[in-house]
């Protein structure tokens, strides 16, 4: 007859093996990428403590790449410059599948119901619509535009309510509304001569209304997708009247929720300041200078802070405008070219890449604190599973 | 900022001194390249910052690709003042600020050549 203390070391033993056959289960909830632009890898991160778990190698150039979680929050997209979609299983910390879909890519967008991944091109110009699990090619949709012979760049796409997606034509001057409920027979309703050359788009947190911001002249255009009947309208027209332009050393991105409130804060072309527009009358309220010319400008989840970093050769810095005073109140130095901000979740910490200095610096939202500074390779983009659940992420 | 005074400071230099005009400060090397040090901050901006709109790679972006094929038929005088002017209409700004005339030619013959990768 066995003793009591073999028997409970044969258990202890079998605990120990189960332990060492399964992976630990865990959510994604608090999991992030941060994408190393020159190495073609991006870093798992988590945002609970503050680490980096581990990496995946072999997405190809990721200059300039961004990124979109499936529903799951489990798998993320990936789009690189050489046109390469690679999807990538965060608790894996794999590769899932890659395929190079275009010549040159800059970024894309999942459905609301996260059945399709749609990457959006330069070369060749237009939008691919993929099933979301396997990336098989659902439809092409080039962005032919005059005499049908000229394909657009396209930028700015974002998904909206209704299974569409909206984006934006920078050659063209076009933005265009795609219905994919039936992905393989897509309906795209075009609006035309928005502006001189879109340069990024955003939708609002309600998935209301499409913004593309113009390089080729001040101002932005709006399409109320809830009524899209009225057309594209002009808002901020003429924001820089009279003004000499300053040089614009990297294009600002209108990605990130910009919308704190009833307040849009938008970047200014060729300005070193911080355009504030109510977004029930989508007037100019304010404009608040900054140090540099703005290239993010994103409010913390709360809306009580927005954050706002530069364009070369002002990237060493970011500035923090106070909801409530309409001003800068802090100036931080986070290193050498910073590239991107993320916020956590709820916003109590905000992770910022500094390209130059190769690290990834975490500060604390209330006090400016630094909480940690991790190693990592030309960090650029910072995209944190949160997004998984937003509109236009 | 640096640039327009440093060219200012040049055509004064040349009336009284006309042997400085080719000897700014970051420079060195009887061929007229930047010092080590300077080129591979060049390279460095070229890649990374540039990068942002015409790749890393160079390939393109929303900015038109800089490989040698792309660039070859191009005379060099127009892409020196190009970097250093801008292209008005288009997004390209102007880059004189933070370069000399002579580091954008340098700039341009490496583009012309094939452009160096940065050294890690």
């Amino acid at each position: 007859m066995k003793s009591p203390i073999a028997l409970f070391a044969a258990l202890f033993a079998a605990f120990l093996l189960s332990a060492c056959a399964a992976p630990a289960l865990r959510g994604t909830g608090d999991l992030g990428i941060v994408i190393e632009r020159a190495s073609g890898s991006l870093a798992v991160v988590d945002t609970s403590a503050r680490a980096i778990l581990g990496r995946v190698e072999g997405l190809g150039d990721l200059s300039h790449a961004s990124a979109v979680y499936g529903r799951d929050g489990r798998h993320v997209y990936v789009f690189g410059r050489d046109g390469g979609l690679t999807k990538v299983d965060l608790l894996e910390q794999k590769i899932v599948k890659r395929i190079i879909q275009a010549g040159n890519s800059i970024g894309g967008a999942v459905s609301q119901d996260g059945r399709l991944v749609v990457a959006q091109n330069y070369e060749p110009g237009g939008i691919k619509v993929f099933d979301a699990g396997t990336l098989e090619l659902l439809a092409d949709i080039p962005a032919a535009f005059g005499d049908g012979g000229r394909f657009s760049k396209v930028v700015g796409l974002a998904d909206v309510p209704g299974n569409r997606f909206a984006y934006a034509l920078f050659d063209a001057g076009e933005i265009w509304v795609v219905d994919l409920d039936e992905p393989r027979a897509p309906k795209v309703t075009k609006f035309r001569d928005i502006g001189s050359q879109p340069y990024d788009g955003l939708v609002t947190p309600d998935g209301r209304y499409y913004i593309a911001g113009l390089f080729g002249e001040d101002g932005l255009a709006l399409v109320d997708l809830w009524r899209p009947e009225q057309g594209a309208r002009k808002i901020l027209s003429g924001y820089g009247k009279g003004q000499e332009k300053l040089p614009v050393f990297k294009m600002p991105h209108l990605r990130g929720w910009a919308v704190a409130g009833r307040r849009a804060y938008l970047p200014a072309i060729g300005k070193h300041e911080v355009l504030v527009v109510d977004t029930e009358t989508w007037q100019e309220v304010g404009r608040i200078p900054v140090k540099g010319q703005p290239v993010f400008v994103m409010a913390r989840p709360d809306g009580r802070q927005i954050w706002v970093n530069f364009a070369f050769p002002d990237y060493g810095q970011v500035q923090v405008i106070d909801a409530l005073e309409q001003k800068v109140t802090q100036t931080l130095a986070p290193g050498k070219a910073v590239l991107h901000m993320e916020f956590t979740p709820r916003g109590e910490n905000v992770w910022i890449s500094a390209r130059d200095d190769n690290r990834v610096v975490v500060y604390d939202t209330a006090s400016f604190a630094t909480l940690a500074e991790l190693p990592a390779p030309s960090p650029s983009g910072i995209f944190f599973t949160s997004r998984a659940g937003r509109i236009g992420f | 900022m640096m640039n327009i005074k440093t060219i200012f400071g040049q055509t004064l230099a040349a009336l009284f001194c006309l042997p400085c005009l080719h000897i700014p400060a970051a420079w060195a090397g009887d061929e007229g390249d930047p010092a080590p040090a300077r080129a591979r901050e060049l390279v460095r901006m070229v890649r990374q910052d540039c990068g942002s709109c015409h790749g890393l790679t160079l390939k393109g972006g929303l900015g038109p690709p800089l490989l040698p094929e792309t660039l070859r038929d191009k005379p060099l005088e127009s892409l020196r003042y190009t970097v250093l002017l801008g292209r008005p209409g288009t997004p390209m700004p102007p880059w004189n600020a933070f370069m000399t005339e002579a580091e954008a030619d340098w700039i341009v013959r490496q583009l012309v050549q094939g452009f160096p990768a940065e050294s890690r």
